[in-house]
């Protein structure tokens, strides 16, 4: 909402400036995204006289003029045509800011005169495009400020513009007087009362209104309307395109003009028709069947069934509250004319005006609610205007439906205002707020006035009053703690895990990305199977159109853009929310970790080597034990489709509970998303970890043996896809008390192995530990066990054991 | 008896001699077994002692021995001379260029977002908030309607709201991306009931996209009820989190009125600052920054939770985290947080030990 200080003048009766009226308004709650005050660059500029104008000896186009100021006469070089003697100039003192050529003029020396300041031209100061000369004013005292004379002389070049942003609830901020209303509540000046103006029919319209019956309730209120005959349309006079100009409106013509006006100074749109473009009556109803209809702004609409529209006897001619139709507008040839003023319903507007698309001012003050209580004022003044401004002669008014009473009360509290905001207001005070507001105050309750829809509660006059009162008067006072004494963990474990999940994964060298939840469709059809996609209605962009469901799509991109920056050896990790539906919930927190490139660095030490997929299977075992999962958990080769097939994994508890998965990505997913290199990640589904059920500090009792434990080493033969787990299974199975630990320390597969044990064999080297609890094991017990566990290896493996 | 006794003074100058100018360790295991070895001479000496009287042993036992001592003094003294001679060699010999770089691991890193939106729980946990959160893909009713912002509102068309895709014939509206994490309030009062103390941290989505708007980003909501709660515990209570936050010993906040449908009376809080240089500096200068907006619940709000507006009141508040941390930690670009380019997440990065905690800090 744009309004000018003078316009703002017209409602209220203030001595304030502008910058204060600016703070007032922030306070109020009537934020100010700018102010344009052309004055504040002027103020430096004072009037002077050339006394003398002579030629400048070393250049033909300037003029070495002497120059009373109120500071003396001062020398002052000038290139303008105008410049000559007895003329009253506008000087730029030295030390004066020049808007309009950006420069603050000092004491200069113009090829070899000396120059004690500047006679500006109006683009130079900033005010117009206007540079054929310098300003020449025909009057004013020599050293009086510019600004002044000016205020009095050319007061619209002197207007502040200010800009403030109304939040949706406060329609009757979008007229200025409804500004200055809440400018007056604050004490910055007094409301200035509105005129009351009765124009006397002088002949029944020709032109009825009627609203449908079923349009009543939830379309129009009331339909008013007067015929003005004999009308002089054409441009408007100056004061009134000046206004609109400085709001940033076009003028059109006069009776197009006073419609604006009104919208901007009363919130009050109305509409005028040409009279004679008309047939018949006009009817508010709403639409039977999609109809085509073309607006002032000369654009063609498609208009479904149930909006509310105005018909005449043949056509429609506007899209009620939202926008005129251009067969029945105004133009300058108009005689006759029918101003239409109407309370139409909100919700209805808000839904018409957003199917269709139109931004008008008429559909975004209808939508936020017009003051029913003015509507025949409105005629009134609206119609004065125009007979001022066009002459004419008015009819009777005439009118359909009523305004439906809004008319309630709310239990005013004057203690209210400290229990809920914590703030003092003497009881005087609120009361004066209400008053100035507007309220009614009655027997203990507030009567809301009928500009203000958005008063609905006791919490409403609280704000109003604080609001008024200004919330920097708001002193903070501590907030009472739950418990006294030390604060409890608030975290839940599933958030305890997550950050667990996050600090371990950058403990191990990985770098946190945090992408958006969207992918693409390829990814999401990759990813995610081709039933249940997870489409946006309206996507920002073609490439996020789908929620994520895994978080290597992202990742992936993320190594793409990263590897074509030329960083090659990359760990990258994300822990968020992926989406299993499009239902609220079905959404859960997992970890996914991405290894690209080699280990290290390049260093002279060659330990360098490429990441593999125990890389990644060791960084996801950290992060199960990180959480806690329980150890009992498989290995399952059943890997989702966008994992190498024989170079995946699935850790899961039972076969259903996967906790992880691990491996290698798929060749052809790598290639689709441009990356180059073997990528190797793992994703770790935290929320399937089970809850540990202990939940005790306490932990296991140590239990050390005295004795002395026993490392034994056995090498077997095996066919190469014999896996490891089933060697060290079987050996484990020995005797579970007495073997502490099976480890693989040695595997050696390939065409060499083959061609050393046979085709498709390769060996396998195990390390088992025996531990006694009771007494040290003779040799004769250890050759025993260790017989067993080759016999139990070669049973499972059908392998033998390597000499 | 006697003989071989009384020379034990040239022995001993003898033995020493012979210590004092072997040349290398073998000559001299061999110089100790020749005199200390079981055959040597003085083992043989102390063997005579067997036969001698107790005048005679008394005599020359403790000569005996004193002159063992002091052959296996020099015989050791003459090792350790080798053998650091030795080492002295070899450690000429052994030479590292120490100017070359060490074994580097790679460093891991927190993104700034989980950094500071756990610096904000650490921070209001303190004062008793718990963590509540929510679906990100949201009814119209949680996300709208429970916060008093019915269908026609205007303030919807101002959301720039994402809508899931919706089957064409159904009646009910579609699901959105939640705008805000307004909606984890009306779950929070269904599910646990007044009095409540939490703070909701999570994405939200909007439909936006230039310098200072991206698609999804980070809020935290906050909501305290309680019988007597006003708008000055919730202004003490952002001062506290400010002040905390930005770890400065003074803030200054000011409120100013404004509107949301959710809460009423509504304020938008600004922080004293100044900038200088592109650095922002929070409690001193003459410039306000708006950080967050916020109010009292709105009672049509607390209905919708299940709450009795009668019996209980609070405050609500909500602000950016990406935002709070481009503000804290200087970072310029807001659309940069979710590009996942390497060189910014280790610069703006934090380490993983960096967990954010009151007692020492929370940030380096």
């Amino acid at each position: 909402m744009k309004f000018t200080f003078s316009w703002l003048k017209e409602h209220l009766d203030t001595t304030a400036s502008v910058s204060e009226i600016g703070d007032a308004l922030t306070d109020l709650g009537l934020e100010v995204e700018n102010i344009l005050d052309p004055a504040s660059h002027l103020e430096s500029f004072t009037i002077g006289k050339i006394i003398k104008a002579e030629q400048h000896p070393n250049a033909d186009r300037l003029r070495v003029c002497l120059v009373q100021t109120d500071e003396g006469e001062k020398q002052i070089i000038c290139g303008a045509d105008n410049a000559r003697t007895g003329i009253n100039v506008v000087v730029a003192k030295p030390g004066s800011y020049v808007p309009g050529i950006d420069t603050t003029i000092g004491v200069g020396n113009i090829r070899g005169v000396e120059s004690e300041g500047m006679m500006c031209s109006e683009r130079e100061m900033g005010m117009s495009d206007e540079h054929d000369g310098i300003i020449e004013i025909p009057s004013g005292q020599i050293g009086e400020k510019f600004v002044d004379w000016l205020k009095v002389k050319n007061p619209s070049k002197m207007d502040a513009v200010i800009e403030i942003a109304i939040t949706p609830n406060r329609p009757d901020a979008l007229g200025v007087r409804g500004i200055a209303r809440d400018l007056a509540a604050k004490g910055i000046g007094v409301l200035k009362a509105q005129e009351k103006v009765t124009l006397p029919g002088k002949f029944e319209s020709q032109v009825k209104v009627s609203i449908d019956k079923d349009t009543q309730k939830n379309g129009c209120e009331i339909f008013s309307g007067r015929l003005i005959r004999k009308v002089k349309n054409g441009p408007s006079p100056t004061w009134l395109q000046d206004r609109l100009i400085a709001l940033g409106l076009r003028p059109i013509s006069i009776l197009v003009d006073i419609t604006n006006f009104f919208t901007f100074d009363s919130n009050r749109p109305l509409h005028v028709f040409d009279a004679d473009k008309l047939s018949g009556n006009l009817r508010v109803h709403k639409l039977t069947k999609p109809t085509e209809f073309i607006g002032l702004d000369e654009k063609k609409y498609y208009l479904s069934e149930g909006m509310v529209v105005i018909s005449d006897d043949k056509e429609i001619v506007s899209i009620a509250g939202i926008m005129g139709g251009l067969n029945s507008g105004c133009t300058d040839t108009t005689q006759n004319v029918f101003l239409e003023a109407a309370i139409w319903n909100n919700v209805q507007i808000a839904k018409t005006g957003r199917v269709l698309k139109i931004n008008s001012d008429a559909r975004y003050r209808n939508e936020r609610g017009i003051d029913p209580g003015f509507n025949n004022e409105a005629i009134e003044l609206a119609s004065k205007m125009i007979v001022e401004l066009c002459g004419g002669e008015p009819s009777i008014v005439t009118s359909a439906g009523k305004v439906e009473s809004k008319a309630r009360s709310y239990k005013l509290d004057l203690n209210r205002v400290n229990t809920l905001v914590g703030m003092d207001v003497s009881e005087g005070e609120q009361l004066r707020i209400l008053g100035e507001l507007g309220f009614e105050v009655n027997q203990g309750r507030a009567f809301p006035p009928s500009w203000r829809p958005d008063i609905l509660g006791e919490a409403d006059l609280v704000e109003e009053i604080v609001r008024v009162s200004s919330l920097q008067n708001l002193i903070g006072k501590p907030l009472a703690r739950t418990n006294i004494g030390v604060p409890k963990p608030v975290l839940t474990l599933l958030q305890r895990r997550e950050r667990t999940a996050r600090r371990t994964l950058a403990s191990i060298g990985y770098n946190e990305c945090v992408s958006y939840s969207f992918i693409d469709r390829d990814s999401a059809l990759q990813f995610c199977g081709g039933d249940d996609l997870i489409p946006l209605e309206n996507p920002i962009s073609i490439d996020m159109g789908y929620m994520r469901q895994d978080l290597l799509p992202n990742l992936l991109k993320a190594a793409q853009r990263n590897q074509a920056r030329g960083f090659l050896d990359l760990s990258l990790f994300e822990v968020g929310t992926i989406f299993s539906g499009k239902e609220p919930g079905q959404q859960s927190i997992v970890a996914t970790g991405l290894l690209i490139g080699n280990t290290s660095p390049r260093d002279p030490h060659g330990d360098r080597r490429a990441v593999d997929v125990f890389d990644a299977k060791a960084d996801m075992e950290i992060i199960l034990q990180a959480l806690v999962a329980p150890k009992t958990t498989k290995i399952y080769r059943d890997t989702p489709k966008v994992w190498h097939p024989g170079r995946s994994g699935r850790i899961s508890l039972g076969p259903k509970n996967t906790l992880a998965v691990f491996g290698e990505v798929h060749p052809k997913i790598v290639k689709s998303f441009g990356l180059k290199g073997s990528v190797l990640a793992f994703t770790v589904l935290i929320e399937n970890i089970p809850t540990r059920k202990v939940n005790t500090a306490t932990r296991d009792a140590l239990t050390i043996s005295d004795f002395q434990a026993v490392d034994r080493d056995f090498s077997f033969i095996i066919d190469d896809r014999v896996e490891a787990s089933l060697v060290v299974g079987a050996a484990e199975s020995i005797d579970k008390s007495l073997i502490e630990s099976v480890t693989v320390f040695d595997e050696f597969s390939g065409v060499k192995a083959s061609q050393q044990f046979g085709d498709g064999k390769k060996s396998l080297a195990i390390s088992v530990r025996l531990q006694p609890r009771d007494k040290t094991l003779t040799d004769k017990e250890i050759d025993e066990i260790s017989s067993k566990i080759v016999m139990a290896v070669i049973d499972k493996t059908g392998g033998e054991l390597r000499s | 008896m006697g003989v071989g006794m009384d020379d034990l003074e040239d022995l001993r100058v003898g033995v020493l001699k012979h210590i004092s100018e072997v040349s290398d360790e073998g000559e001299l295991e061999n110089l100790r077994l020749r005199f200390l070895g079981k055959k040597g001479e003085i083992s043989l000496k102390m063997r005579e002692l067997g036969s001698m009287n107790p005048e005679q042993k008394m005599t020359y036992g403790p000569l005996l021995n004193s002159l063992k001592d002091e052959i296996n003094s020099a015989l050791i003294a003459k090792k350790t001379a080798f053998q650091d001679t030795a080492l002295d060699e070899r450690l000429r010999t052994e030479w590292l260029d120490v100017t070359l770089p060490g074994r580097v691991r790679g460093e891991g890193t927190i993104h700034p977002v989980s950094q500071v939106t756990d610096e904000v729980t650490e921070i209001f946990a303190d004062m008793g908030f718990l963590v509540a959160e929510g679906p990100q893909i949201e009814s119209d009713w949680y996300n709208f309607d429970a916060l008093n912002i019915p269908s026609h509102h205007p303030a919807r068309g101002e959301m720039d709201t994402f809508y899931m895709k919706h089957p064409k014939n159904s009646n009910e509206p579609p699901h959105v991306l939640r705008t805000h994490t307004s909606p984890v309030q009306i779950r929070t009062m269904q599910s646990s009931g007044a009095p409540i103390k939490v703070i909701c941290p999570g994405r939200v989505y909007r439909a936006d996209y230039d310098q200072t708007h991206t698609p999804m980003f980070h809020q935290v909501e906050g909501l305290a009820l309680d019988k007597n709660i006003t708008m000055a515990n919730l202004k003490w209570v952002l001062e506290e989190f400010v002040r905390a936050f930005f770890e400065v010993d003074e803030v200054e906040l000011r409120f100013r009125a404004s509107h949301f449908p959710f809460t009423e009376p509504s304020a938008e809080v600004d922080i004293r600052c100044s900038w200088s240089g592109g650095q922002l500096k929070v409690g001193e200068g003459d410039d306000w920054l708006e950080i967050l907006g916020s109010g009292m619940v709105h009672p049509n709000v607390l209905k919708a939770g299940g709450i009795d507006p009668e019996k209980w009141q609070g405050f609500a508040f909500g602000m950016g985290i990406d935002r709070i941390a481009m503000l804290k930690y200087g970072i310029p670009d807001l659309r940069s947080f979710f590009d996942s380019d390497l060189r910014w997440l280790k610069h703006y990065g934090f380490a993983a030990l960096d967990q954010p905690i009151l007692s020492t800090g929370l940030s380096k």
